[in-house]
């Protein structure tokens, strides 16, 4: 048993892996680079509900760079119909769909050691933890930010008072369309995020 | 993997010209491959001078405000808002920008790379039309027929603008200056100066300016003697040295030089003495910015060697006609300043004529404009109207005399031909032995005129009665004019007649106070201002002044000027018909300009109701001046 246990550690450590925890120390990865993105799911249970789909779009120099950014939809294990009216997501959509092992994969690949940043990021960072702990693999390790957390503090707020992304959009005055899918709050919540970014001086 | 993110902007860009002429993978593509800025208010994209971006920029949201600096302010030139391109200098130029961009709002751009866009631009000519027009026409959109600024934004190629803004244009002036250290012998100075051509070198200390040498403290103060070459340059040199900020617009620094009674500037990092020196300005870097300045043309048209030169320069003379419109300068100041150069073009042409012909004019003699040169109201390039007198000679030598100078005649036609003076279809210039002759001749012409006033020689003369001297023996034309007054003095029966042909115009208005068009004809539907309008008082000017004893000046506005001082009790109608005149003037030359023609036909439908009221109100003197005219000279009897 003890050398089937040893082959697992083996295991739990693959090369994508490897390849992410090395982006940390890697000297030739981007510097200051954010990776804004939104996860689109079942619910907002992180442990039952499942990832549907996941947008993302890097930020460099305080510009969006639309060439880097990061679009999936994944096959689903979980189907919940109440949701379907939020997302838009059907069971059998027409996007292309990965299974969730490759959509998470692709992730990391691509976020690589960015600052993460979303609207409630915390939500969207432990959907992506728990499917890493189904590849049996360690939690994101990405340093992040969080937009609703960045207003309160451009306005004083109390941490109890949070604002939604809409109300964000209202305050400035950022178009709202495309709105829940994963990609389209990726964007908005990038302008969000290049606005408070300037306006808090960081 | 598709991009979202990218379909969102194409769908956005494919609104928008140049992008709505591309297929829409083609803007997927550029879509991809752009970035999204987001700048605060007042967050500045790109200042002028600075080494351009490798993107062009496109407004998602906001508004992006051009401007350029003058001084330390800067003059907003145009507003650029959702779906407006920035920026496009790069595609075209390798040059910095010339434009400072501005967040007026906060605003969202799109970044399309260039060397993403250029390849699918330059397959598509509808794209590549769109862009070199809005950068050749300075239009942001040249599709956009209400544009809003007259200027594109950063695509704005200065020169067609030049005088326009050169009053906050920042002056172009040598950006590493020459310097010298205070121990430098003068010597070496003065050879250093020689030999890299410059009027000037500043002494610095540490970099920062201390002093100045230009060539007059080296004619100052070392040719006489004073000091002698080999001392240390710190003794020679004029200081302290005027220190002046960057983007110092070119009527500052000509501000700032009479101010302080030198001929060059420092520039310096902040503006003081106690910063790095990084340029000068002298005058001449003034003068050279100022190249549609009158003064200069007036200096390169007496330079001038060839007639391709002359019509340059006339060329630029109605670029300086249109800024001056468009800067409301008085028009009879335009006017006396235009006459000024257009004769200055026609002395040209008279002396490159003498001197292709080879051997001086065998006698005395002086060219006259007539009709609207004469009277220096000729704003846009009508036909020529021009005479030649020449001094009595004996009868023997008289045919030679004329030879020569019908021969010196056509050669100046044909030149001013050239430079864009268009040849008179009545034939009414020197060239035409008729208009060239002998002052006794002339004198007797004009009495002829005068006392036998038949109709057809009234028509005739009229326009030989505004005269003006340019080139030549000007005693000449004083003969004529004292001819002139003494045949026209109590001569009633010349006034009646001329009288008579000033009311022949046809009416401006009819009995509605509608505008009279022309009926027929090629202007059909048009509305004649010349005929209608501006001659009423021009003839009624003329007859006036001739009457009043007005001479040496045949401008109306002046004519209109001197009779309401000679006449004060019409002294109101007069000023009136001076104001008018200058009115309808102005809408010839902005309709000349506009359609690039003689401005004599208006087309009402593209007047504003504005102008229209105006053009009627100018028309009120007319039946005033002319029951003057009706009530002096009695003429009842020939209406």
């Amino acid at each position: 048993m003890n050398w089937n246990w040893f082959k697992k550690i083996q295991k739990d450590a693959p090369q994508f892996w490897e390849n992410y925890l090395a982006s940390f120390s890697n000297s030739e990865t981007i510097k200051n680079r954010y990776v804004v993105f939104d996860c689109e799911t079942t619910g907002l249970n992180t442990k039952n509900d499942r990832i549907l789909s996941i947008g993302a779009v890097s930020i460099v120099d305080n510009q969006i760079k639309v060439e880097d950014s990061f679009s999936m939809f994944l096959k689903q294990d979980i189907f919940k119909r109440e949701s379907v009216p939020i997302h838009g997501i059907l069971k059998e959509g027409i996007e292309e769909k990965y299974v969730e092992a490759e959509a998470i994969i692709r992730f990391l690949e691509f976020i690589k050691n960015a600052t993460l940043v979303g609207h409630h990021a915390s939500f969207d960072i432990e959907m992506v933890n728990q499917a890493l702990k189904r590849l049996e693999v360690g939690k994101l390790k990405n340093q992040y930010m969080d937009t609703d957390i960045m207003y309160q503090k451009l306005k004083h707020y109390s941490s109890e008072e949070h604002t939604s992304l809409d109300e964000l959009c209202d305050v400035f005055k950022i178009k709202k369309s495309d709105r829940h899918t994963a990609s389209g709050d990726a964007f908005i919540t990038a302008l969000v995020f290049l606005k408070l970014k300037r306006k808090l001086e960081i | 993997m598709k991009n979202p993110i990218a379909y969102r902007i194409a769908e956005f860009l494919k609104n928008y010209h140049p992008f709505s002429e591309l297929k829409f993978e083609n803007i997927i593509t550029v879509a991809q491959q752009c970035s999204v800025l987001y700048l605060e208010k007042n967050e500045t994209l790109f200042k002028i001078h600075d080494v351009i971006h490798d993107a062009f920029y496109v407004v998602a949201a906001g508004a992006v405000g051009l401007s350029v600096t003058s001084d330390t302010d800067d003059v907003l030139i145009d507003k650029c808002d959702e779906g407006d391109i920035i920026g496009l200098r790069p595609f075209f130029a390798q040059d910095n920008y010339l434009m400072t961009a501005k967040a007026r709002e906060e605003s969202i751009l799109y970044a399309i790379p260039i060397s993403v866009f250029k390849p699918i631009a330059m397959e598509n000519t509808e794209v590549l039309n769109f862009l070199l027009r809005s950068f050749a026409s300075n239009t942001r959109n040249p599709l956009d027929k209400n544009h809003k600024g007259k200027l594109i934004s950063e695509n704005v190629i200065y020169s067609e603008n030049a005088n326009e803004i050169q009053y906050f244009q920042p002056i172009n002036y040598s950006k590493s200056p020459v310097t010298a250290s205070a121990s430098d012998i003068v010597k070496y100075v003065a050879q250093t100066m020689s030999t890299r051509r410059i009027g000037s070198i500043i002494v610095h200390e540490n970099q920062l300016p201390i002093g100045i040498v230009t060539d007059k403290d080296l004619r100052s103060k070392i040719a006489t003697g004073i000091f002698s070459i080999d001392v240390s340059v710190d003794k020679i040199m004029s200081s302290p040295v005027i220190t002046v900020q960057e983007n110092l617009s070119i009527a500052e620094a000509q501000m700032i030089m009479l101010k302080n009674n030198v001929g060059h500037l420092c520039v310096t990092e902040d503006g003081t003495n106690q910063s790095k020196i990084i340029g000068i300005i002298s005058e001449h870097d003034i003068v050279v910015a100022q190249a549609n300045n009158p003064g200069v043309l007036l200096k390169q048209i007496r330079k001038a060697e060839k007639t391709s030169d002359l019509k340059l320069l006339r060329e630029k003379l109605t670029d300086l006609i249109q800024n001056s419109l468009d800067k409301n300068i008085p028009l009879n100041h335009i006017c006396s300043i235009v006459g000024e150069i257009n004769n200055a073009i026609i002395k040209r042409c008279i002396e490159l004529s003498i001197e292709k012909i080879g051997s001086a004019p065998p006698a005395k003699f002086a060219w006259v404009n007539i009709g609207s040169q004469g009277r220096k109201e000729q704003l846009l390039l009508t036909d020529q109207d021009n005479a030649l007198v020449f001094e009595d000679v004996e009868d023997e030598r008289y045919d030679e005399v004329k030879a020569y100078f019908l021969k010196l005649s056509d050669k100046v036609n044909v030149r001013l031909n050239k430079v864009g003076y268009e040849f008179c279809p009545a034939d009414m210039m020197a060239r035409n032995p008729l208009w060239c002759k002998s002052i006794t001749d002339w004198c007797n012409q004009f009495k002829g005129w005068i006392n036998t006033p038949g109709e057809k020689g009234i028509l005739m003369c009229t326009i030989f009665f505004d005269y003006d001297f340019v080139y030549g023996e000007e005693s000449l034309i004083n003969q004529i004019s004292d001819t002139i007054q003494k045949e026209t003095e109590n001569n009633d029966l010349f006034f009646a007649y001329l009288g008579a042909d000033a009311l022949k115009n046809p009416p401006p208005l009819g009995f509605f106070r509608q505008f009279l068009v022309e009926s027929d004809g090629e202007h059909k539907d048009t509305f004649d201002i010349k005929a209608r309008a501006l001659v009423s008082l021009i003839d009624a000017a003329r007859i006036l002044s001739l009457q009043q004893g007005v001479y040496g000046n045949s401008n109306t506005a002046y004519r209109f000027n001197k009779l309401a001082e000679k006449e004060p009790q019409n002294a109101s109608i007069y000023e009136a018909c001076n104001d008018a005149f200058l009115e309808l003037l102005k809408f010839r030359t902005d309709e000349g300009l506009k359609n690039n023609s003689n401005g004599r036909y208006l087309n009402l439908n593209e007047l504003s109701k504005l102008d229209k009221v105006k053009l009627k109100n100018s028309f009120m003197p007319i039946s005033d001046i002319q029951e003057v005219l009706k009530n002096r000279f009695q003429l009842t009897y020939f209406t």
